[in-house]
């Protein structure tokens, strides 16, 4: 059906949301048109196109997109197709395309920055339409791209606000993932692992601020994890730290989370902070600190250190959690589809100790073998299923409705709550953008 | 780098030992059971293929020698494999309910090296199927053993496996070891 922006409106209340914005295929069709081809969109790290040549793959809404890295060292975001006749240009997820990109098709060659460099037998153009520096024949490039400190994102909009004014206070969750590197420098480790969650992308976005989930949809992998320290603690052994990451689910319990503090920012994005502080008192995390110090002085380190941020969920794309040095960011495929890319990464000058432990949770949360994702994937699938019968027209927000507590531009959760708001925030976003162009 | 992750990387993956019908007996007899453990879901008998310091490999990249340390899709010596247990046969494991059933074939199975102490290096293929919730999913891919001799029959310092797919976007996740 073609939806006004009164009818798109009607499926946002202040506590709860219409199934419909979750199943409608032309919603759907909507949002990647209102959002992801219009917000700016996570790209990838300026490390995964780290040497000239180098190319990376990424979808930004519909639409085929590739990281480049020039000759100059310039980074550029193209369309991944041909102008001639539209073939897709690189097919490998990444890799190097030497000094040129070259069509597989008829072999037009193209500079790493998409500019048409050759055609064979160019003569048969003569007298004709095409020149080669035609605009139409150049790979074209995203409307707009930018970096925040090594971080790509695009914006297929001529116009719009800057990505740093979008980004707004969320971008300590970058800030921190940099920062806390004392060699100053963040990079990204191998590949990511990417999954496919058989749910609306929207599901995925709530469930990373849903504080009221962990303690029940991880109990079995929460008392799994605090039976096996108990064994190796009986045995006279000490458990790795990374396992604490697995027990805190049955130790916080199902209401346990409410400690922790949820913030809405402007353009929907929301942070939670406190959860892993991840600064206990052990000779690893002394040196990490120690290294610190000389690398910042330790007014500075402990400014740094001290920014109590679980992570940082970037609207519509991606969450970041700077303590655990990982970022997850997702590319709708379908109402129902959605691929997840989950990358981590190694800070620069830290011991390795503090790597190994950032790839402990790495491994127990976020691997293909992961016991915690596993459920998490699992209850969002259901949840797509259950929107899509005909039981019930509403998705319920009301856990805390009506008690945000509004700090100028932010909105908080009360204290000690495990407040919806969140969930909520988002849901208006969504309508904002959603309805922000005078529609029928 | 652990000592059978050495092994196994110094160990030519091309090569063909010339070993006793026996020991080739012993050996694939090894596999076919360890198959049929993982298949019938008998932990105890699974913890106990292991040695102490076992190790359950499946790397995330083919060009990986040691999965100490990098990234990985499964890493785990017996603390980890005994946690999976764990939390895999408990109640509240929802994602795991119904159990899924799996079944494995191991083949094309060759010794690369049998040293003085009878330790084995052995590579193989397998292919697995898991059923689960109406689905079926293949996994298909190649293993390699560190077996080492014991006086309780070989038990496994490392087992890698190399999932054909290993790269590509996971539908829904692994719970079980392939
Ligand atoms: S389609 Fe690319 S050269 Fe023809
Ligand atoms: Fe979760």
């Amino acid at each position: 059906m073609a939806w006004t922006n009164k009818e798109i409106s009607a499926l946002v209340e202040p506590d709860r949301a219409h199934r419909k914005a979750y199943t409608d295929e032309d919603l759907f069709e909507l949002e990647m048109e209102r959002i992801f081809e219009r917000a700016w969109i996570y790209v990838g790290h300026e490390s995964q196109v780290k040497n000239p040549g180098d190319y990376y793959l990424a979808r930004i809404g519909r639409q085929p997109m590739m990281m480049t890295r020039d000759h100059y060292g310039e980074v550029h975001v193209l369309y991944n197709r041909c102008p001639h006749r539209g073939a897709q240009l690189c097919s490998a997820r990444s890799g190097n395309a030497g000094k040129r990109i070259r069509c597989s098709y008829h072999a037009w060659m193209f500079g790493l920055d998409g500019k048409l460099e050759s055609i064979p037998a160019i003569d048969g153009y003569d007298g004709t339409n095409l020149t080669i520096d035609g605009e139409d024949f150049q790979v074209p490039k995203a409307a707009r791209a930018a970096s925040y400190r090594g971080f790509w994102f695009a914006s297929l909009a001529e116009d719009g606000i800057s990505l740093e004014e979008q980004l707004g206070e969320a971008k300590t969750g970058f800030d921190q993932l940099i920062d806390r590197a004392p060699g100053r420098e963040t990079e990204v480790v191998g590949e990511c692992f990417h999954m496919v969650q058989h749910s609306n992308w929207k599901i995925f976005l709530e469930n990373q601020l849903d504080a009221s989930h962990p303690g029940a949809t991880h109990e079995s992998t929460g008392i799994a994890a605090q039976m096996v320290e108990r064994d190796m603690r009986a045995d006279g052994r000490s458990p790795p730290l990374s396992y604490g990451f697995l027990s805190d689910f049955a130790r916080l319990g199902i209401d346990g989370w409410g400690k922790f503090g949820t913030v809405g920012h402007p353009h929907g994005h929301c942070t939670l902070e406190g959860y892993m502080g991840l600064r206990p008192d052990d000779p690893e995390t002394n040196a990490y600190v120690k290294a610190m110090y000389e690398s910042y002085g330790e007014e500075r380190a402990e400014e740094i250190l001290g920014v109590n941020l679980h992570h940082s969920l970037i609207y519509p794309c991606m969450s970041i959690q700077p303590p655990l040095q990982q970022l997850r960011t997702i590319r709708p495929i379908s109402p129902t589809r959605t691929m997840s890319e989950i990358w981590h990464f190694r800070l620069k000058g830290a011991p390795e100790a503090i790597y190994q432990r950032a790839l402990g949770y790495y491994y127990l949360v976020n691997s293909p073998s992961t016991m915690v994702n596993a459920d998490d994937l699992f209850n969002w699938w259901k949840v797509q299923h259950g929107l899509d019968s005909q039981g019930g027209d509403w998705v319920s927000f009301h856990r805390n409705a009506g008690f945000d507590i509004i700090d100028g531009n932010l909105r908080k959760s009360p204290e000690g709550s495990m407040s919806e708001m969140p969930l909520r925030h988002m849901m208006h976003v969504w309508r904002d953008y959603m309805t922000a162009e005078e529609g029928a | 780098m652990g000592e059978a992750a050495e092994k196994l990387a110094a160990s030519d993956p091309h090569a063909v030992a010339n070993v006793s019908i026996e020991t080739q007996l012993a050996v694939e007899r090894f596999l076919a059971r360890q198959a049929e453990i993982l298949d019938e879901k008998r932990w105890d008998d699974w913890l106990a293929l292991f040695t102490e310091d076992g190790h359950y490999w499946m790397p995330a990249h083919e060009d990986q020698i040691d999965g100490e340390g990098v990234p990985n899709i499964f890493w785990e010596n017996l603390d980890m494999m005994q946690m999976r247990i764990n939390r895999n046969n408990h109640p509240q494991a929802h994602s795991q309910a119904p159990e899924n059933r799996l079944c494995h074939v191991v083949s094309n199975v060759i010794i690369e090296s049998e040293d003085a102490t009878g330790d084995i290096i052995v590579r193989s293929r397998f292919h697995c199927a898991e059923y689960l919730r109406y689905d079926v999913r293949n996994f298909t891919g190649k293993y390699r053993h560190c077996l080492k001799k014991t006086d309780d029959g070989y038990k496994i310092q490392l087992q890698r496996a190399d999932l054909v797919n290993r790269e590509g976007p996971f539908e829904y996740v692994l719970q079980w070891w392939v």
